[in-house]
């Protein structure tokens, strides 16, 4: 049978957070940009909950539910810089955003 | 009453206040008329009591002056003096009656208030009529003060303050080119005269530290010896301060070389040039001479000098005044020529003869001026005496009263220029000076020759002006008449108080007093007989007599210019020369005038070269230069560096802000990179 090591998690976990900082850094949707960080705070929860099993310390879930939670309000107010945008420019793309380019 | 003397002064003074400043614009010419000759009048009625008032006192009796000091006037504290050592100097303000200022106000004050009379008809028509009443109050005002005071320095206050008026008055009409001219010359040519009596002054004070006449002319008297050691310039003292104060008269009295001004100061109204070029002002050296014949009998030479020079004027002016064709231009010379015969007589020692011509000819010589003024009120302005003849019908009262001012000139018997004058030729043929009376006798036949010139080309023959002048012409109001009569009156009446007579020489005795008796050195009296007096007498009769009918048959009535023409014809050159006045004008111009341009152009290219040129200029642009190379400093190195800074800076933010690519993602991909690396580095470090 094949047996479900941390191994795996940590690995599921690495790819979960590169497609998620991939996302981040190439896609141009903010809508886009948003669900990649979310990819990448979920592979680290699931980081923290696969080392929390194996050392069996509740420190890593405990940290995992903190983590969900800030996840909510960082989607809370990225979703309303996502309107916000949205309302100024009438597009939730990011290449216009640029008024902080040197 | 004598202690009243002060006021008299005072009152012309007020009067130019009144009209000058507290009441100017403020009132009609009637008011003005009346203040300003009111003044002059009451001043003149209050003179002639205290001169009665003095004669009757106890000073008089005594031989000597009333003075009265008002107060210290300039307490000047101690002054070394040659006399005796270190001594309190001070100047009172203080007037001084005796016989000398008494004739002296007498004529200015009461020939001073006809001519204010006089004025008002004259001026009636002109704009400045208050202006002209102020300033010939002012004058009165320092005439009297120049005659009263009692000491040098009151006499210089009003002989400044004559000059000053003297000025304001020739440039009276200033909006013409010419009067204003006229004043400068006449008020620089007199600095020249007043320098020398200031020096003379500062010669004085610095001997005796005292310029008060009644401390002064005693001690002087009594010891000559102080001032006949030797002085300046290879003179004794005495000839030196005479030479100083003679040269002041010059100026004051138009004698050659200062004469210039004066034939100039006709540009100013009539009145003014009988009043002040004639009557009072220019015999101020006169006066001066005489008041200090103490010093000049102590200074033989010099006075010798003063006779020459004046007789000397007297012909050089009566030579230019045969060929003068307007008639106040004559009589301006006529004048000069006169003031001279004052200095011949006040050269050569008899100085009652110089105040008895001084006395006579203010009367009939303003007579004359004021006769002109009505001429030319007459004309309408026109001066020129070819565009005149035949006003004898027009204006009988102006022609009576000019015939008799100008026989009193050329000196006819029995008017009063004939015994002034006779007492001054008398004078020079007693004390032996053959050349100075020959030359004195020739003048007085030149004198009666231009006056009856005048006289003929004025009244007599036919008129020679347009129609309209002659629809014009019309005898004076009685404001100018009555003046004419009443100095016609003088100029017939006044040479009887000195009498040819000694014995009935009444003018004579009077100033007696102040005429001072030095042992050794005083004017000699000559005695003369009877018969040498009577031939003198009769020498100056017919020559007078002689001249006057020579002008009536080469200027009467048939000829009209005829001889003018003619003599011009005849003598060319010498018309032209005395036409041109000598050219005394043109050399005055070519040297002295001239030599003052040069040297102010020296002057000024000395100022606009050197000062402004290498010091100020220089300096601006020495100032400029280092700016310029400051300037530099701080633009290239002190603003180099801070540029340097701030384009280092900008370089490294060129680079550096493409960094700053405004994309979020760029943001993120930058700090995911970057928390690779640190993870990396920490973990090669540390755990590696």
């Amino acid at each position: 049978m094949f047996e479900v090591t941390t191994t795996h998690y940590l690995v599921v976990s690495f790819l979960l957070f590169t497609i998620g900082i991939f996302g981040i850094a190439a896609r141009k949707n903010m809508i886009t940009v948003l669900m990649s960080i979310e990819l990448v705070l979920n592979s680290v929860n699931i980081n923290l909950i696969a080392f929390s099993y194996q050392l069996s310390d509740l420190t890593g879930q405990i940290f995992a539910i903190f983590t969900i939670t800030v996840a909510a309000g960082e989607a809370a107010v990225g979703l309303g810089i996502l309107i916000a945008l949205f309302r100024l420019r009438e597009t939730t793309m990011l290449d216009g955003a640029v008024e902080l380019k040197g | 009453m004598r202690n009243l003397l002060w006021v008299i002064p005072v009152l012309p003074f007020l009067g130019a206040l009144l009209n000058g400043f507290l009441l100017r614009h403020r009132i009609g010419k009637k008011a003005v008329a009346a203040i300003a000759c009111g003044t002059v009048g009451i001043a003149a009625v209050l003179g002639l009591l205290i001169i009665f008032d003095y004669l009757g006192g106890p000073e008089h009796a005594a031989h000597q002056g009333f003075e009265q000091n008002l107060y210290e006037w300039m307490p000047a504290g101690p002054l070394a003096t040659a006399a005796d050592g270190v001594k309190s100097f001070t100047v009172p303000m203080g007037f001084l009656i005796d016989p000398l200022s008494a004739v002296m106000l007498f004529v200015v004050t009461f020939v001073g208030f006809w001519i204010h009379v006089y004025s008002v008809g004259y001026m009636a028509h002109d704009d400045g009529f208050q202006r002209f009443f102020t300033y010939l109050n002012l004058f009165m005002g320092a005439m009297l003060l120049l005659v009263l005071g009692n000491n040098y320095v009151v006499m210089f206050v009003g002989w400044e303050g004559v000059g000053l008026c003297s000025y304001l008055l020739i440039g009276f009409y200033y909006k013409e080119d010419f009067p204003p001219y006229a004043g400068r010359k006449a008020f620089i040519t007199n600095r020249v005269g007043d320098f020398g009596f200031v020096l003379g002054l500062f010669a004085l004070v610095s001997t005796f530290g005292t310029l008060r006449y009644t401390e002064l002319f005693p001690r002087i008297a009594a010891n000559p010896s102080l001032l006949t050691g030797p002085g300046h310039f290879g003179l004794t003292l005495a000839g030196f301060i005479a030479v100083c104060m003679f040269v002041g008269a010059m100026g004051k009295s138009a004698q050659i070389p200062l004469y210039v001004w004066l034939p100039d100061a006709m540009a100013g109204p009539t009145p003014v040039s009988a009043l002040i070029h004639a009557a009072t002002m220019v015999t101020a050296g006169v006066y001066m001479v005489v008041r200090s014949n103490v010093i000049y009998q102590l200074a033989p030479s010099i006075s010798m000098f003063v006779a020459v020079i004046g007789c000397a004027t007297a012909i050089f002016a009566a030579t230019i005044g045969l060929v003068q064709t307007d008639i106040k231009k004559v009589l301006a010379y006529s004048t000069v020529s006169q003031l001279g015969y004052m200095f011949l007589a006040a050269g050569l020692g008899a100085y009652s003869a110089a105040v008895f011509h001084l006395m006579t000819h203010a009367f009939f010589k303003a007579l004359l001026f004021l006769g002109s003024g009505s001429v030319i009120h007459a004309m309408g302005g026109e001066q020129d005496m070819r565009k005149m003849g035949g006003l004898k019908k027009h204006m009988p009262k102006t022609f009576w009263t000019f015939v008799l001012g100008s026989g009193a000139l050329a000196g006819l018997p029995p008017l009063a220029g004939f015994f002034s004058k006779d007492e001054i030729l008398h004078s020079a043929a007693a004390g032996g000076h053959w050349i100075l009376y020959a030359v004195g006798l020739i003048t007085a036949a030149l004198t009666a020759f231009y006056t009856f010139r005048a006289v003929n080309m004025t009244f007599l023959g036919e008129f020679r002006g347009t129609h309209e002048q002659e629809h014009h012409l019309h005898e004076s109001p009685p404001s100018m008449t009555v003046p004419l009569l009443v100095l016609a009156v003088g100029a017939v009446f006044a040479g009887f108080v000195g009498l040819p007579v000694e014995k009935w020489n009444a003018f004579h005795h009077f100033l007696e007093p102040v005429i001072y008796r030095i042992a050794g050195h005083g004017a000699e009296e000559h005695a003369t007989s009877a018969l040498f007096n009577l031939v003198l007498l009769g020498v100056a009769i017919v020559v007078a007599f002689g001249f006057t009918f020579l002008a009536f048959r080469l200027y009467g009535a048939a000829r009209g210019l005829s001889t003018d023409v003619a003599m011009e014809r005849r003598f060319p050159a010498a018309h032209r020369v005395l036409a041109n006045k000598y050219y005394v004008d043109e050399l005055y111009d070519k040297t002295v005038i001239g030599g003052a341009w040069a040297l102010a152009r020296t002057l000024f290219r000395f100022d606009a070269g050197f000062i402004d040129g290498l010091l100020v200029n220089g300096t601006r642009n020495a100032t400029v230069s280092f700016a310029m190379l400051s300037g530099f400093f701080d633009k290239y190195v002190v603003d180099g560096l801070v540029n340097l800074v701030a384009t280092v800076l900008d370089g490294f933010s060129r680079v550096f802000r493409r960094l700053q690519t405004g994309y979020v993602s760029n943001y993120a991909l930058v700090l995911a990179v970057g928390m690779f690396a640190l993870v990396a580095v920490y973990m090669l470090i540390y755990r590696g």
